[in-house]
């Protein structure tokens, strides 16, 4: 979709802040909130829970900038939980469970075809090859994609293929069925293909796209 | 991040399957409104429920802030500033290599490395998230998950590197890795001058978690005489 989280390129945003001797989570709810998203994950079996980065995606522009990292986090783990019934907004908001809802079960997972997450290992013809001339397709999805904006419609050259993973990409509630494996390739465009004057000449940018982003040159 | 969960190491078959939309609905505004709070009642809750076990809570915190972090590539680097043939097997098959020290897994499965040298610079963002190679580098800082290194690293990699006090000579090309798909990237900074007398120890030592993400170069250790 073409939210708020596809950033790359855009202005405004001021200076990158540092930290000296930043510690890994800065106040001890954002270590907890890392550690139960990790932690539920095995209750979404089952039970369709959308796309973890399609929830933080939806988040509404302003908010999205005005919450923090682990609030993000947060916001999305609550809207599962809760859209799945396994918590109710009473529950959350006096921190008891409420003794006269049943105890949730794990479930089986549904029997999709999904290929999941990673490197697959099977034979799936490619239609490209480094040194390949491709351009990557004007798509303007509307649910998770990892195409980023800046690319679209922008040419460039294929530098490696790094073998067939399942897309990732979402429909527009959030499922993502993970059954289209094709090759992901690394494609090399010249800064000045994607920003022009603004860039170096003979600076790059590398992106990691699955095949059916692009079309041959 | 959705990999986040999903690639854990664990199974890979618990995606979402269906037609709850909840990507509007603002759960987070019913509930009490400090966030520390907030978390609070939620783990109260899914622990009187069963759901969670905080002991495991525990362990998942303690493992990410005292055991896994930007040491592990250092010692990936100073192995391949040692070890030609690492280097070479590094650059050619980054999982495998950094499989043979034991660094892979969640976030850092699939790992390609790229190497600094006197022509080339490398710098790698995730435009799109905050994608980084936890089992090498740990979980990322915040000025990599900020909006605007996000935003700028791709258009404006060279002003961005000048705030990190990195000012990339013009002949020089920077190469900036957009972390899209489910690769995971580690740069290899040039070895500085003059370690050639330390160990491989020693220069993991010198290795900085900036420098393997490309925003900063390895500097040099101080002179063991103190002058210069």
């Amino acid at each position: 979709m073409n939210g708020i989280h596809d950033m790359g390129g855009m202005d405004g945003f001021g200076p990158v802040e540092r930290e000296e001797n930043e510690p890994v989570f800065h106040h001890r709810w954002e270590g907890r909130v890392y550690a139960l998203t990790r932690a539920v994950k095995r209750w979404g079996v089952g039970r369709n829970w959308p796309g973890f980065r399609f929830v933080l995606e939806n988040i509404p522009p302003a908010d999205y900038l005005r919450m923090s990292y682990y609030e993000r986090w947060f916001h999305m783990m609550v809207s599962r939980l809760a859209g799945s019934g396994l918590v109710s907004g009473t529950e959350l908001e006096t921190g008891r469970s409420d003794p006269d809802a049943p105890k949730p079960g794990l479930l089986p997972p549904h029997d999709t075809g999904s290929l999941g997450f990673g490197l697959l290992d099977r034979e799936v013809p490619a239609r490209f090859r480094p040194n390949d001339t491709v351009r990557a397709l004007n798509l303007h999805a509307f649910g998770h994609t990892r195409q980023p904006r800046y690319v679209r419609g922008r040419v460039g050259t294929v530098v490696e293929d790094f073998g067939v993973y399942a897309l990732q990409d979402s429909d527009e509630g959030g499922t993502q069925p993970c059954d289209r494996p094709q090759h992901v390739y690394s494609v090399r465009f010249e800064a000045r293909e994607l920003w022009g004057e603004r860039a170096a000449a003979g600076d790059a940018v590398y992106v990691d796209l699955w095949e059916e982003y692009l079309e041959a040159v | 991040m959705d990999d986040y969960e999903h690639n854990d190491g664990h199974d890979h078959h618990d995606h979402g399957h269906g037609g709850h939309h909840h990507h509007h609905d603002h759960d987070h505004q019913d509930v009490p409104a400090d966030i520390a709070l907030r978390v609070k009642a939620l783990e109260s809750v899914l622990v009187e429920k069963g759901m969670v076990d905080p002991a495991e809570l525990d362990e998942i915190v303690d493992r990410f802030e005292n055991r896994v972090g930007p040491r592990n590539g250092a010692r990936v680097v100073a192995r391949a500033w040692v070890d030609p043939e690492y280097r070479e097997r590094l650059l050619a098959d980054g999982s495998g290599a950094i499989g043979e020290l034991g660094y892979l897994g969640g976030q850092g499965e699939h790992m390609k490395v790229v190497a600094n040298t006197d022509r080339v610079h490398n710098v790698i963002v995730c435009t799109l998230c905050s994608c980084y190679p936890w089992p090498t580098l740990g979980l990322p800082p915040s000025w990599y998950k900020s909006s605007a290194y996000r935003a700028r690293a791709v258009i404006e990699p060279r002003e961005v590197l000048r705030e990190f006090g990195l000012d990339v000579p013009g002949d020089v090309e920077v190469r900036v890795w957009d972390s899209t798909a489910e690769i995971r990237y580690l740069v290899l900074p040039e070895r500085p001058p003059g370690t050639e007398e330390l160990t491989e120890e020693e220069l993991a030592e010198l290795v900085t978690r900036d420098s393997m993400i490309g925003v900063a170069t390895v500097p040099a250790p101080p002179s063991p005489g103190g002058g210069s």
